[in-house]
């Protein structure tokens, strides 16, 4: 029986969360042959600062329900205000949901000079996942970011699993 | 060959880019954009070396293509939904005309209500212009259905456009894995473009004529006898696709789990995956059930679908269309196949997936619960209570 774990992101216009949503299922899918994954986003028109969702799927057998997560295995917030009592209901009972904090949004501002958090909750994500690690998210930045941002991102990454316990 | 994390649009530029298009006449739209945009972008970074015509509007893209078509060049344009229906008048000037041009449709939604959402109204709506169509299952398939569409279209026997049909959002921009292939396999895959039917000072033809009523349905039985000589062309042509690149497709139609099957699940594109799962899951508590994609609409597989419904007792064909007035043209196409075939079963229409409205796996559970039950209607709309 195939393991699937379903991530559903959830942020505003700009923040990042479908670049975050993308770069985990090409860090695990580029990992291994039998690794599959999808990455999409809410479908539509796109508009700075609106809620967005993205969607990955992660799984060892092909994926071929495309349909979008009702209930996911994580919740990944990437801005407070979008914490409101709907999240829980996208949640399994056995779920687990990740907020930005402002640990996270301090880390993230040291290392990139900006407060965008996608790629250090990404990172933490990944170090609640048995499947990833270090340096899967590393070859993921390398496949799907900008060449200008790559090393502050394999910075923050790497920042992001030295010290995951103090930013949980 | 390498293997990258792309959406389906993204592939399917690949796989545009491999086939080495002379000319690409395109306008933009959601979400047929990525396309375009990447092609624009390897055009301006020289890693397609290609004319690109950023004209201003459909019916100038494909009319652009013909033009270029007409001179012996290999054509490519690129749409979706609005955009497809300004190209209708177009569609048999370059069926008609046996202008193999290859056009990517990111199937979605016609207006009113307006909406940007996949669904696959405006492809099938346009199924009696003259157009080879075919519909991708995943980004894969969409790539390698760029390189076989013009070695289908351009092969001497056939000389018809092809459209390869995206599920709007559902593929066009999912990320997935996707294998893109050498510029070398491609090449020994796809030969350039040669043929007759062209410009050409040496050796002068009329292109483009008027034939009145003396002659002009000699043209249109050639027209679809052009057409039918797919079935004929295509699986040689997927043979030589798997020498080369390893990947075997299974010809016009792609049954699953259909051998000893009962219930079946006739569908077109994407959500055909979603019904494989359920198969599986009901092939597990021991219900003989099966689903049967029709990857190609145009020519119609009439044969093979026959073929590959041997043991079924009931059927549902589920499409994102409906005739108005009528049932959806999927269904209409496979009601003609089954009555010419004599075979006794019974046939049920879902409409669902509309305007982009997820198809999720209880639906697919639904419509075979309904196979098995039987029903008094035949026509369903998923997701209205009926």
């Amino acid at each position: 029986m195939a393991t699937t774990q379903k991530i559903i992101w959830l942020g505003r216009g700009g923040q990042g969360a479908f670049s975050a949503a993308k770069l985990l299922g090409a860090a695990y899918a580029l990992g291994a042959p039998d690794h599959h994954a999808l990455a999409f986003p809410s479908f539509g028109p796109e508009r700075r600062g609106a809620p967005v969702r993205a969607y990955t799927k992660l799984s060892d057998a092909p994926i071929n329900d495309r349909s979008s997560i009702v209930q996911a295995d994580f919740v990944v917030c990437l801005d407070e205000t979008l914490n409101d009592a709907g999240v829980a209901d996208l949640l399994k009972p056995e779920g687990e949901f990740l907020l930005v904090n402002e640990r996270i949004t301090d880390l993230a501002r040291e290392v990139l000079g900006r407060e965008i958090v996608n790629t250090a909750l990404l990172a933490l994500l990944a170090t609640r996942l048995t499947s990833l690690d270090c340096s899967d998210l590393e070859r993921g930045i390398e496949a799907t970011m900008n060449e200008r941002i790559r090393p502050k991102n394999i910075e923050l990454v790497r920042r992001v699993f030295a010290q995951k316990d103090e930013l949980l | 060959m390498s293997t990258e994390f792309l959406s389906g649009d993204e592939a399917f530029a690949e796989g545009v880019r491999l086939a080495r298009p002379d000319v690409i006449s395109a306008y933009p739209i959601t979400p047929q954009t990525v396309v375009v945009e990447r092609l624009s972008e390897m055009v301006a970074d020289g890693s397609l070396d290609a004319t690109y015509l950023h004209v201003e509007s459909e019916h100038s893209a494909l009319s652009a293509a013909i033009g270029a078509s007409t001179t012996g060049v290999r054509t490519f344009t690129a749409t979706s939904s609005q955009g497809l229906l300004y190209m209708a008048e177009g569609l048999t000037y370059a069926s008609g005309g046996g202008f193999p041009i290859v056009m990517m449709n990111a199937n979605r939604s016609t207006a009113l209500p307006w909406n940007i959402y996949g669904d696959q109204r405006d492809a099938l709506s346009l199924l009696d212009h003259g157009w080879i169509q075919a519909y991708a299952v995943d980004a894969q398939e969409a790539l390698d259905l760029a390189l076989m569409a013009y070695r289908i279209a351009e092969d001497e026997r056939v000389m018809t456009p092809f459209m390869v049909n995206l599920d709007g959002f559902a593929l066009t921009h999912t990320y997935e894995t996707v294998e893109v292939p050498t510029q070398e396999d491609a090449d020994r895959f796809l030969p350039p473009y040669q043929t007759t039917n062209r410009f050409d000072l040496e050796h002068p033809v009329s292109i483009g004529f008027s034939a009145g009523p003396d002659t002009n349905d000699i043209f249109k039985y050639r027209e679809h006898e052009r057409m039918m000589q797919v079935f004929d062309v295509l699986p040689q042509a997927e043979e030589e696709f798997a020498e080369v690149f390893g990947r075997r497709y299974p010809g016009v139609v792609d049954p699953y789990r259909c051998d000893d099957a009962e219930f079946v699940i006739i569908t077109l594109g994407t959500v055909a995956g979603l019904v494989h799962d359920v198969v599986d899951r009901l092939r597990e508590a021991g219900t003989k059930v099966g689903c049967l994609r029709l990857r190609y609409l145009r020519p119609f597989p009439t044969e093979a679908l026959v073929e590959a419904l041997d043991d079924a007792k009931a059927v549902a064909v589920l499409e994102k269309d409906i005739s108005f007035g009528h049932t959806g043209t999927v269904f209409a196409d496979v009601s003609t196949a089954l009555q010419g075939a004599h075979l006794d079963l019974e046939a049920y229409n879902f409409i669902g997936g509309l305007g982009g409205r997820d198809i999720n796996a209880a639906d697919i559970e639904t419509i075979f619960t309904t196979l098995q039950r039987g029903d008094t209607d035949t026509l369903h709309f998923l997701g209205m209570g009926a």
